[in-house]
C-alpha cells in the first residue's frame, strides 16, 4: 500500500515534544561569545554619535561594534535576488526606523552582554516621521512581486460598470502583521580562518543566506556553510536574511571567537519585517442574474524608504472568477518605517479579504446567495492569462463544504438568528493559492542492508518536509518508511530554494521522487548488489507554461456576536479544500488549521500598532499583540477534495501551506455582516468597531 | 537586565530588616519580566516566597488569606467558591495558569501597569519611570488606558482583575513593617497617579503585605470581564459586582471597575443609585452613568467609557436574574 497520503507521525515529533530537536540557536558551539544588538530609541534622521564607553568598560565585553567604529563591508548592499533586503550593518549615520540597530555588544556571557547593550547611548538628530498610506504619495513599482505585473486591464471596466445591474463600490483597510515564528531569529557564526564561515541560522532558505553571506563578506560561496536543521515557523520572516545574520558574522570576525546573536521578541517587530498596511478600493458590478460584468480592484500598500516591497493584493482577483472586464493595480506610499516582507499568503491572504467581503456585498446588493453567487461567476479557464487550469476542483469544495456545514437552511436577511445574548451569523468565502514549483536537487542512497539515507538542502518550518519526504521515498525506493531517513537543512547537500510559497512539497517531493526512481534504476543495473549513491536535479515541469495552476478552497464559518459588548466568537468552521495531491493527510491538516487560526487572527485581534508620534512600534510582545489563544479556536473541520493533476509536477501536489490563511478571514467578516448588519471593512474586528457611537 | 543581588529571607523579622537595601519578590510573575526590559532595577531581591503566609482560612464571618497565596489556589479554594466567587471569577479570568500557579495575592494587589510606553525603554517620555520626564501615552496609542481617575501627568491602567474584586469585597490589607503592623482598607490601598504617578499605594518603605482579610458579604455575585480575545488579555473593561435584592428592592451594593481606572475603581455613586431601587434596566444605565460620570476618554480609549457602562449592566443584569 502506498505510504504517500498516509497520516504518519512526524518522523521528528519525538524529538521536538522531548525537546531534543536542536534549534538553530541551541547548536553547542565551543567558545561561543554572545553579541546583543542595541536599537535605536529615536526614529528617523541622522545618528551623531554612539557612546560606547561605557557598555566597553563593562566586565566580560569583549566589543562594542558601532555606527562609526564598524568594519567596512562595501557590498552589504549588494542584492544576489530581488527577495534580498537592504540591510542596516552600522555602515552609514543614516537612520530609517525605529529599533534600527546602532551598534552590537559581545560578551562572554548573554547577561553581561544584555547588560552592556542597556549602557550604549546613541545621539540622533531627529526628523518627522510619515506613517500613513491615506494621504501619501502613491507611484506605481516595477512589478507587482516577484509574480506579475502591477497592473493589468481585460476589456472594458467602464462599459462592464455601465452594464451592471447591481454595483458595490468600497474601500478596506488592513493593517500590519507581524509573523511572530515561536522560534525568534537567531543566528551562530563560527568563522575558520579568514575564508571560511559557518552558521547555523534560522531560515527558510540556507542557500540564500549562503549566497547573501558570501557576497557580503566577499567569500567563496564553497566556503560558507549554512546548517538548520528544524525551524520553528517563519510565515516568510525567516524568507531573506536580515540584518542580524550579517552582523553576528561581522561581530565573530572582529572578537575572534564564534558568536551567537538572537534577535529579541520585541525587536521581531521591526528588524525581521512585517506585512504592510494595504487599503483597497474595490468596484464590482454584476447583471440582473448575478453574473460578474466588472471587476476594478486598486491596492495601496505601504513600503520604506530604502527598500520596496509590494503586497501583491489585487493578482487573484485577475483569475478567480469569471469576468468580461477586469482591472487590478497596485501602488505603493513611501514610509518612515522597517521593511515589510511576504507574510503567510502574501498579497492572497488581504486580497481575498477585500475581494471576497465585496463578493459578500455584491451578492446582497444583487440579492443572491453568497454561495450561488460564486457558482454563477466559476471561471473555467484563467481569463487574464487565457490558460486552462491543470486541475480545479473548487465546485467540489463548495459542494462538501456547504452540504457539511447546512449552508442551505441559511436565511439570507441579517439578525435572523439568535442564541441568547448572541447573534449568529453565516458567512462564506473562496480561498485560492497558486501551485509553485522551483528547481531542487536530491541525492538518494540505497545501502546494502537495504536502509536509505535520502538528502536534499531544504527545510523543515514544521510543516512537516522531513516526514513527507521520507514517505516520497518510501513509495519510489519500495523500502519501507522507518528504513528511510531523511536529511536536510545542510548547504553541504545538494541546493534546493527556500521554503516558501507552498512549494517545498511540490519542488522537493518531485525531486526525491525522480531521484529515487534513478537510484532504483541504478541499483537494478548493478544486479542489485552493494551500495548506490544517485544525485538528481530536477527542473520545474514545462506544463506550467501552458496551464494556470493553483490550489483552491471554500470556507464556510459561523460567528456569534454579543452586540452589547461588540464581542465576536467564530464558533464553526468548515473548510474543503483540493490541492492536488496529498502526500500525508495529518500534517496536511495542521497546515490548513494553522491557516484558518490565521485567519481567526486577521479577522478579528492581529495588528501592529504603531506609536503615533514616532512610529515605534507599541504592540511588542506576545501580550500586546494578539494572536488567537484555544479559547478563541473552535472546532474546525477540514475536508480534503480529491484532485488528480497530471501536469503540476511529478508528485501532483499543490502544496497547502497557505492557502488556509486565504478567504476565511472574509468569510469571518461576511458572517459578522450577516449576525448583526454591519459591515467592517477595516481589519480586526475588534469590538469597539462594532459599538455603535462610542467615539468621543 | 541589571545586575543584582539576593537574599532569601527566612522569617518576617528579617525580610522587614533587609528591606532598606532591595526590593520584596514573591512569585516573580510580574517582576521578573519588567527587570528583564530594564523597566525595574532592583539593586537586592529579597525574596520572601519561603514565608509560612500561605493560609487561607476562616476568619469571624469573613476569610483570612495569606500574601503567599497562589491565585491559583485562591480561587478554588472552598471558601473563596462558595462565599466569594466574585474573586474566584475574578481570579480566573486572568493571566493563564501556569502564571496563575505562580502568582501571590499580595504580589497581585502590587502588580504595575502594563502601559506600554512604560514598558518600552526606549521611551524617555514616562512620568512613573522618570518622574518629571512626561506622558507619552497621553495623545499616543491608549486604547489599554484608564478613563477613570487619570491625571495630565499619567493614564496607566492598574490591570489586575484580583483587585477589582478585593475593592467590591472591601478587602483589608495586613502589612507589617519597621513601625509594626497596621491594616488598610483595600479602596485606600493604591493612590491616584496626581501629580506624583511614581506613587502608587499607601506602602511605607520596608513595609510588606502578610495577609489579606475580606468581610462576610450578603448579595449575588458577579465579575464580567471583557477583552480584546477570548482568554489571556486584560481587560478593557471589566465589573465586579454584589447585589443583594430582598423582597424586589435592592438592600445592598457593592460595585468595582477594572480596566478603566488608574486604581482598583470602587464606585460607590453607582452604589447609591443602586440601593433602594427596584432592579430594572432602567436603574441599572442610571447607575451605570453614575459610575462613568467623572470619565475622561483619549483618542483611542473613548470607546471605553460605554463599554465600561454596558459591561456594568450586563453584570448587574446577570446578578438580578
Amino acid at each position: 500500500m502506498s505510504e504517500v497520503g498516509k497520516p504518519h507521525d512526524r518522523v521528528d515529533g519525538r524529538l521536538k515534544v522531548t525537546g531534543t530537536a536542536t534549534y538553530a540557536a541551541e547548536t553547542p558551539v565551543a567558545n561561543v561569545a554572545h553579541a546583543v544588538i542595541v536599537s535605536s530609541a529615536a526614529s528617523h534622521g541622522t545618528i551623531k554619535a554612539v557612546d560606547t564607553r561605557a557598555a566597553l568598560a563593562q566586565p566580560g565585553v569583549l566589543a562594542v561594534l558601532a555606527v562609526g567604529a564598524a568594519p567596512k563591508l562595501p557590498d552589504a548592499n549588494k542584492k544576489n535576488s530581488p527577495q534580498d533586503k537592504i540591510l542596516q550593518l552600522l555602515q552609514d549615520d543614516a537612520l530609517h526606523y525605529p529599533d534600527q540597530p546602532v551598534a552590537v555588544v559581545v560578551a562572554d556571557t548573554l547577561e553581561r552582554a544584555q547588560h552592556a547593550a542597556m549602557l550604549v547611548a546613541s545621539q540622533v538628530t531627529e526628523e518627522p516621521v510619515a506613517l500613513e498610506v491615506p494621504g501619501g504619495e502613491a507611484y506605481k513599482p516595477e512589478h507587482a512581486g516577484p509574480r506579475g505585473e502591477p497592473d493589468t486591464t481585460r476589456g472594458d471596466l467602464a462599459a462592464g460598470l455601465a452594464a451592471a445591474k447591481f454595483k458595490v463600490a468600497a474601500t478596506y483597510r488592513t493593517p500590519v502583521h507581524n509573523h511572530h515564528p515561536m522560534e525568534l531569529h537567531a543566528t551562530i557564526a563560527a568563522w575558520q580562518g579568514d575564508k571560511f564561515l559557518t552558521v547555523y541560522d534560522a531560515t527558510q532558505g540556507i542557500f540564500n543566506v549562503r549566497d547573501r553571506l558570501a557576497t557580503i563578506f566577499g567569500l567563496d560561496k564553497k566556503n560558507v556553510r549554512v546548517i538548520d536543521k528544524f525551524v520553528g515557523g517563519g510565515f516568510g520572516s525567516k524568507g531573506s536574511p536580515w540584518s542580524h545574520v550579517p552582523l553576528a558574522a561581522m561581530a565573530a570576525k572582529q572578537v575572534g571567537r564564534p558568536v551567537k546573536l538572537v534577535v529579541t521578541r520585541q525587536q521581531m517587530c521591526s528588524l525581521t519585517g512585517h506585512r504592510p498596511v494595504t487599503v483597497q478600493e474595490l468596484q464590482l458590478g454584476c447583471d440582473e442574474k448575478g453574473a460578474l460584468t466588472a471587476i476594478e480592484h486598486k491596492v495601496t500598500s505601504e513600503t520604506c524608504r530604502f527598500d520596496e516591497f509590494v503586497e501583491p493584493s489585487a493578482i487573484q482577483t485577475r483569475m478567480i472568477y469569471s469576468c468580461p472586464n477586469v482591472v487590478t493595480s497596485h501602488r505603493l506610499v513611501k514610509l518612515d518605517i522597517a521593511t515589510p516582507t511576504f507574510t503567510r499568503a502574501p498579497g492572497e491572504a488581504t486580497g481575498t479579504y477585500a475581494l471576497e467581503s465585496a463578493m459578500d456585498e455584491l451578492a446582497y446588493a444583487a440579492n443572491i446567495d453568497p454561495l450561488a453567487f460564486r457558482i454563477k461567476n466559476y471561471s473555467t479557464t484563467d481569463e487574464q492569462e487565457k490558460k486552462p487550469f491543470s486541475s480545479k476542483e473548487l465546485m467540489a469544495c463548495y459542494t462538501k463544504a456547504s452540504e457539511a456545514f447546512g449552508w442551505s437552511k441559511r436565511k439570507m436577511a441579517p439578525r435572523s438568528q439568535r442564541d441568547g445574548n448572541w447573534l449568529v451569523g453565516w458567512g462564506m468565502a473562496t480561498a485560492t493559492y497558486p501551485a509553485r514549483q522551483m528547481p531542487a536537487s536530491a541525492r538518494v542512497t540505497i545501502k546494502a542492508d537495504g536502509t536509505a539515507v535520502v538528502q536534499v538542502g531544504t527545510q523543515d518550518l514544521g510543516t512537516g518536509t522531513y516526514t513527507v519526504m521520507t514517505q516520497v521515498a518510501a513509495d519510489e525506493l519500495g523500502i519501507a518508511f522507518d528504513r528511510i531517513t531523511f536529511e536536510l537543512g545542510d548547504t553541504a547537500l545538494p541546493e534546493a530554494p527556500l521554503s516558501a510559497g507552498s512549494m517545498t512539497a511540490a519542488t522537493v517531493g518531485s525531486a526525491v521522487k525522480i531521484a529515487c526512481q534513478k537510484a532504483k534504476q541504478e541499483l537494478a543495473m548493478r544486479g542489485g548488489k552493494g551500495e548506490v549513491t544517485v544525485e538528481h536535479h530536477n527542473e520545474v515541469s514545462k506544463d506550467h507554461d501552458k496551464f494556470a495552476m493553483h490550489s483552491h478552497g471554500a470556507v464556510f464559518v459561523e460567528v456569534k456576536v454579543d452586540e452589547d459588548l461588540g464581542l465576536v466568537r467564530v464558533s464553526r468552521v468548515v473548510g474543503a479544500y483540493a490541492g492536488g495531491q496529498i502526500l500525508n493527510a495529518k500534517t496536511a491538516r495542521s497546515q490548513l488549521l494553522g491557516g484558518v487560526v490565521w485567519s481567526i487572527g486577521m479577522a478579528l485581534v492581529e495588528e501592529t500598532v504603531r506609536d503615533p508620534k514616532t512610529g515605534r512600534v507599541i504592540t511588542r510582545d506576545l501580550a500586546d499583540y494578539h494572536v488567537p489563544v484555544h479559547a478563541d479556536v473552535p472546532d474546525i473541520q477540514i475536508i480534503m477534495v480529491d484532485e488528480k493533476d497530471p501536469h503540476v509536477n511529478e508528485v501532483g501536489a499543490k502544496g497547502l501551506g497557505e492557502i488556509g490563511n486565504t478567504g476565511a478571514s472574509a468569510a469571518i467578516a461576511s458572517a459578522v455582516f450577516h449576525a448583526t448588519g454591519k459591515r467592517i471593512r477595516d481589519l480586526p474586528i475588534r469590538l469597539d468597531k462594532l459599538l455603535p457611537d462610542v467615539h468621543a | 537586565m541589571e545586575p543584582f543581588g539576593y537574599i532569601a529571607a527566612a522569617d518576617e523579622k528579617m525580610a522587614i530588616d533587609e528591606a532598606p537595601r532591595g526590593t520584596f519578590i514573591a512569585g516573580g510573575t510580574n517582576m521578573v519580566d519588567y527587570m528583564r526590559l530594564g523597566v525595574i532595577k532592583p539593586t537586592t531581591l529579597i525574596d520572601v516566597s519561603r514565608l509560612p503566609l500561605t493560609n487561607i482560612e476562616a476568619a469571624g464571618d469573613g476569610v483570612k488569606i495569606g500574601a503567599l497565596v497562589r491565585n491559583s489556589d485562591l480561587a478554588y479554594h472552598p471558601l473563596i467558591q462558595q462565599k466569594y466567587p466574585v474573586l474566584a471569577e475574578a481570579l480566573l479570568s486572568g493571566a493563564s495558569p501556569q502564571i496563575r500557579n505562580m502568582a501571590t495575592t499580595g504580589g497581585n494587589i502590587l502588580q504595575r501597569t502594563r502601559c506600554p510606553y512604560f514598558r518600552d525603554m526606549h521611551y524617555a517620555q514616562c512620568n512613573k519611570r522618570q518622574p518629571g520626564s512626561g506622558c507619552a501615552a497621553i495623545g499616543g496609542f491608549n486604547r489599554s488606558h484608564a478613563v477613570l481617575g487619570g491625571s495630565p501627568a499619567c493614564i496607566a491602567t492598574n490591570p489586575s482583575d484580583m483587585n477589582v474584586a478585593m475593592a467590591a469585597l472591601d478587602a483589608t490589607v495586613h502589612v507589617h513593617g519597621p513601625s509594626g503592623e497596621r491594616d488598610i482598607a483595600f479602596v485606600d490601598f493604591h493612590t491616584l497617579p496626581g501629580d506624583h504617578p511614581e506613587v502608587e499605594t499607601v506602602l511605607q518603605p520596608g513595609e510588606l503585605i502578610t495577609y489579606v482579610t475580606l468581610p462576610a458579604v450578603t448579595g449575588k455575585q458577579h465579575y464580567l470581564k471583557v477583552r480584546d480575545r477570548a482568554s489571556f488579555a486584560f481587560a478593557l473593561a471589566s465589573a465586579a459586582v454584589v447585589l443583594d435584592v430582598q423582597g424586589g428592592t435592592i438592600h445592598g451594593a457593592r460595585v468595582a471597575l477594572g480596566g478603566v481606572g488608574t486604581k482598583p475603581w470602587r464606585a460607590k455613586e453607582a452604589e447609591a443609585a443602586l440601593v433602594g431601587q427596584a432592579p430594572s434596566p432602567a436603574v441599572f444605565a442610571k447607575a451605570a452613568d453614575a459610575a462613568l460620570a467623572g470619565a475622561k476618554g483619549q483618542p483611542t480609549n473613548a470607546f471605553k467609557i460605554e463599554l465600561a457602562k454596558r459591561t456594568l449592566v450586563r453584570a448587574l443584569t446577570e446578578v438580578s436574574k
